[in-house]
């Protein structure tokens, strides 16, 4: 079974982002990027499926500008075989991403295709779904477990009022949740090793795919700043601004 | 133009993320049209009829309804499609399940988590884990949205008297099926609708100390229990009470953290909470940038002695 996964270059989780000055965006120049972690977590359940012995081969594509590069190197240094690179200096809708990962696919002829639940920058929380729409196959989305059982894939998934279980037929489309598994590291060997690796790069008219959307951004802004609180002594002080100065109680 | 709302229920009842998505409906246009898709969900329809400024309640009841999977529900949402300008469902798991796939199907972008209407195609949502607030315009030929319920007030639940119409369309996909749920029981309101939360953070230690120290006070303030990403990673609740950018987003009127250091992970699922209280032993914490009223104690002390006087 081909398993195909797919990752995004992202201002990494631990950094405070900025707003431009002229609101056209958040500050991305030297800010320090990452693989989105909800992708780390699609990599590292794929090469588990590898290491199961029920993946053959894990493929890891990406749409982007040419240092997305790094973001598959990371995921090959993690273990996946190949990786495919859509390149495109242009912002990337969710839409637009999954009419190329259909095309990749297609192509590639994947079983299983593994993505994040959703990035840590526009955080849509679509690119799965559509995916699986255009394709036609099941989708089991914000999964924290996924047991590949012959031709169907159960799958538990976090739901707002619990977890929630179901069996998709092969193909299906997966999303990851945070509690899927915790990645690995990497190790400098396999560091040196995926430089070696097979990086293919294509183009978004490769499969008849344009970039453009009929959503635009207007303007981005920082959030309105929270008024500075104050320290409270005791818990008496708490309570008693609580039922008279912010009559929360 | 007519707005249709995907209604949010358990075939039980209808939830109140419907009302808020109501309202944001309303705000765009004036006729709001109300979709239940369910199994024997006669009653949610029933409730549904009464939402204040809803026009018409459509009712496709089916067995491959009962679940809301995504592979039977989305082509029902994108065959109704047609009569609509905007689709608009609650920015649930249910919402984020669903509406993407029919998005696809219907060849447009849609726009995730809107948290203000500016006009019938101009939207506010929050990306960057709320640290920046985009305004974005949806020139698509139809306005696919899911809504933050918690940004928008609730449509009155009552005083309505919409039309009930049941549509026959849908099928079993076939692709996936329902195999089981686990559910968290509990007695206290649901999380995103409370108007109280006392949440509790990795220096609880144990589940034994969220039972020992944090119910309490929830239950003397009527409050629902929440937890940092921390609290549910080393399984001490679980992660269906996990409040942030990965778990819920909440605003309730009074937002309680003991013992949370205040990532923005979880800054991002809290900080539009009207009032919040910060209980908390190290004074320079991030959670101090964003509590009205902080603390510096020590929690094992602090929620009984709060407990006990309130």
């Amino acid at each position: 079974m081909k398993v195909l996964v797919a990752v995004k270059r992202v201002i990494d989780h631990n950094v405070k982002v900025r707003v431009k000055a002229d609101e056209s965006g958040v500050e991305t120049a030297n800010a320090k990027m990452s693989v989105n972690p909800f992708c780390e977590i699609a990599i590292e359940e794929a090469v588990r499926l590898k290491e199961k012995g029920i993946a053959s081969e894990v493929v890891a594509v990406t749409v982007g500008g040419s240092q997305s590069a790094e973001q598959l190197r990371s995921a090959l240094a993690l273990g996946a075989d190949r990786a495919i690179l859509v390149e495109t200096d242009e912002k990337a809708y969710p839409l637009q991403v999954a009419k190329i990962l259909k095309g990749v696919v297609e192509s590639e002829s994947a079983d299983l295709i593994l993505l994040g639940k959703q990035a840590i920058d526009d955080d849509n929380n679509q690119t799965g779904q559509m995916l699986s729409a255009l394709l036609g196959t099941s989708q089991g989305t914000f999964a924290s477990e996924v047991v590949v059982n012959g031709d169907k894939v159960v799958v538990t998934r976090e739901i707002d009022g619990g977890l929630q279980t179901v069996e998709l037929a092969l193909p299906a489309v997966i999303t990851t949740d945070l509690r899927l598994n915790e990645p690995r590291f990497p190790k400098l060997p396999n560091i040196m090793a995926a430089k070696k690796k097979p990086l293919e790069t294509k183009t978004p008219s490769d499969f008849g795919v344009t970039m453009s959307s009929n959503i635009t951004t207007l303007k981005v802004q920082a959030p309105a700043e929270r008024g500075a609180g104050v320290k409270v002594a005791s818990v008496d002080e708490l309570i008693d601004k609580l039922k008279n100065e912010a009559k929360a109680i | 133009m007519t707005v249709l709302v995907y209604a949010e229920h358990d075939n039980v009842e209808l939830k109140p993320a419907t009302l808020a998505v109501v309202n944001a409906g309303l705000q765009i246009d004036g006729d709001v049209h109300v979709l239940v898709a369910g199994h024997q969900a006669r009653a949610i329809a029933d409730s549904a009829s009464q939402i204040a400024g809803v026009s018409k309640v459509l009712l496709a009841d089916n067995a491959a309804f009962a679940n809301q999977l995504a592979e039977n529900v989305a082509p029902l949402v994108a065959e109704l499609s047609a009569n609509y300008s905007h689709i608009l469902a609650p920015a649930t798991t249910t919402g984020k399940n669903f509406l993407p796939r029919v998005s696809a199907l219907l060849d447009v972008n849609m726009v995730s988590d809107i948290i203000k209407v500016i006009d019938k195609n101009t939207f506010l949502r929050p990306i960057y884990a709320g640290n920046a607030i985009a305004t974005v315009q949806d020139n698509e030929n139809k306005i696919i949205a899911t809504v933050r319920a918690t940004a928008f007030d609730l449509a009155v639940a009552t005083g309505g008297n919409a039309s009930i119409e049941s549509v026959s369309v849908g099928a079993d996909s076939g692709k996936s099926v329902f195999v089981k749920e686990e559910l968290a029981k509990s007695a206290r309101p649901e999380l995103t609708s409370a108007s109280v939360i006392v949440s509790g953070g990795r220096a609880l230690a144990s589940g034994e100390n969220f039972t020992k120290y944090i119910e309490p006070l929830a239950d003397k303030l009527g409050a629902a229990v929440g937890a940092s990403r921390a609290a549910v990673d080393a399984g001490f609740v679980p992660n269906d009470l996990q409040v942030g950018q990965t778990g819920k987003i909440v605003a309730p009127n009074l937002y309680i953290a003991a013992g949370i250091s205040g990532a923005i992970q979880h800054l991002a699922g809290m900080k539009d909470s009207k009032t919040i209280v910060a209980i908390n032993t190290d004074p320079d914490s991030p959670i101090a940038s964003v509590a009205d009223y902080f603390l510096e104690a020590d929690l094992f002390e602090a929620l009984p002695e709060l407990t006990a006087k309130l």
